[in-house]
């Protein structure tokens, strides 16, 4: 059962849906129980990275994650989910994630050329840097959606997959067991059930 | 590389889409949920829902049914429509939408956009503006199209960006229904002026209308339609052929 962590940030309708879809169980869910015995972990996110770090930490879910993941269980984050795993975001101050993956959360505007809009919205192309199981049902170049305005400035060897902005930003991250989206699979159509798929079946 | 967006924006009255005709091979043709699936499967980027209810009935009989859709349909949903307070956000993001696009709302109680984009980040919040030239000059209206508002579009759609605004659907009533191309000259206008996605709305016929668009305006991100894609006149595959011939990038299935 993959376990969607219920921390009161972002839209989980279109999960739980794309799940369904796919015929694998998911539950929504705040309970640390729950959360230690589901075999997968996704942690979704939309919004401040101030708030939803604070949010785990009050909740104490911040530990259990961070656990869970040194016990080696499935771990993926999808948008801000993803920039929480890092170690620090500078979106509006400075902030502390759950430092699951090495690097920073940086705002896109200092990256790209200033004739790219902001947030980097729409279909972009991915392109792997890395194979990954998280990517077995899909091929290089399949379009997925993205909706961001910072990204991850991480090292080379976690990451999977990027996209072309004006420069090569971010998209999937992972460090053995713990996987990261800039993107929305869960709003990528068939492309993106079938990384949910390939999550799923890690 | 980012793609250029189709998106098709669907009236829904009493649960069912109004408009919808041409279709083969979809039984239902008024079905939100049919209709929803059927666009997804041909291609379209993104998809919008309008509300054109009037009575808080029939508002929740179109939030049952984006459910419905939001369950069976994985890409964008937008939803405008009736969006009037910081609850109407609450009620269709809860019921499966992605973003919500504010029009009249927004004219009435402009603190909105910073609200909802405070609660949901800009990302969530689109300011859809309808305008169309008075005397040489941009002019928002209001209510569906008949009401001069009197702002001016363009200091209108820089401030709604500044406090919160992450989208722009430009819909150009003078355009609108013409069906002889989008409003090129206003849209170029609001490119310029915003660093936010533009979409362009109303006045498409043809596929060439689209491939003028993206063409003259390099930095349109996305263009709108409803009645060219709905009767069959423009079928989103062959728009996106069409596109990547002329070296326009879109994301094709």
């Amino acid at each position: 059962m993959v376990a969607i962590v219920e921390y009161g940030v972002g839209n989980v309708f279109s999960l739980l849906s794309s799940f369904a879809a796919i015929g694998v169980e998911a539950a929504l869910t705040s309970d640390k129980a729950v959360l230690s015995r589901a075999s997968h972990i996704l942690l979704p996110g939309v919004g401040a990275f101030g708030d939803a770090a604070d949010k785990l930490r009050s909740t104490g879910l911040d530990r259990v994650l961070v656990d869970e993941a040194k016990e080696g269980k499935p771990l993926l984050g999808i948008c801000l989910g993803m920039q929480l795993l890092f170690e620090r975001s500078l979106e509006y101050g400075i902030h502390r994630g759950l430092g699951l993956l090495e690097g920073d959360i940086l705002p896109l505007d200092a990256l790209i050329p200033s004739a790219y809009k902001i947030p980097h919205t729409g279909w972009n192309a991915l392109s792997f840097k890395q194979e990954s199981r998280l990517f077995s049902h899909i091929k290089d170049g399949d379009f997925v959606y993205f909706v961001h305005s910072y990204y991850a400035a991480c090292q080379k060897e976690c990451l999977l997959a990027t996209a072309e902005y004006g420069k090569d930003i971010t998209a999937a991250v992972a460090k053995g067991n713990v996987y990261g989206c800039q993107f929305h699979p869960e709003k990528s159509g068939e492309v993106g059930l079938q990384i949910l798929r390939g999550f799923a079946e890690l | 590389m980012i793609t250029k967006r189709i998106i098709p924006c669907l009236d829904v009255r009493d649960g069912r889409v109004v408009k919808g005709t041409n279709f083969q091979n979809l039984n239902d043709v008024n079905s939100p949920v049919a209709l929803g699936r059927y666009y997804s499967a041909s291609g379209a980027d993104e998809l919008v829902f309008y509300d054109i209810t009037a009575s808080g009935e029939e508002r929740k009989l179109f939030t049952d049914i984006l459910t419905e859709v939001a369950k069976n349909v994985f890409i964008p949903l937008t939803v405008g429509g009736g969006i009037n307070t910081i609850e109407d956000f609450d009620r269709v993001l809860h019921a499966g939408a992605d973003k919500v696009s504010v029009n009249s709302g927004a004219i009435r109680s402009p603190s909105l956009i910073a609200k909802a984009a405070e609660k949901y980040g800009n990302q969530c919040v689109v300011l859809s503006v309808d305008v169309k030239r008075v005397d040489g000059v941009f002019r928002v209206f209001a209510k569906g199209g008949r009401e001069n508002t009197g702002k001016e579009a363009l200091s209108w759609i820089k401030w709604c960006v500044e406090n919160g605004a992450g989208e722009v659907v430009v819909n150009s009533i003078d355009t609108d229904g013409v069906k002889k191309g989008f409003d090129i000259p206003l849209l170029s206008a609001v490119c310029e002026l915003v660093r936010v996605p533009v979409i362009a709305s109303g006045g498409a016929g043809s596929i060439s209308d689209f491939v003028d668009l993206f063409r003259e305006i390099p930095s349109i991100d996305a263009g709108l339609a409803a009645s060219v894609f709905h009767y069959g006149e423009v079928n989103i595959a062959s728009l996106k052929d069409t596109l990547a011939e002329n070296d326009i990038p879109v994301r094709r299935l």
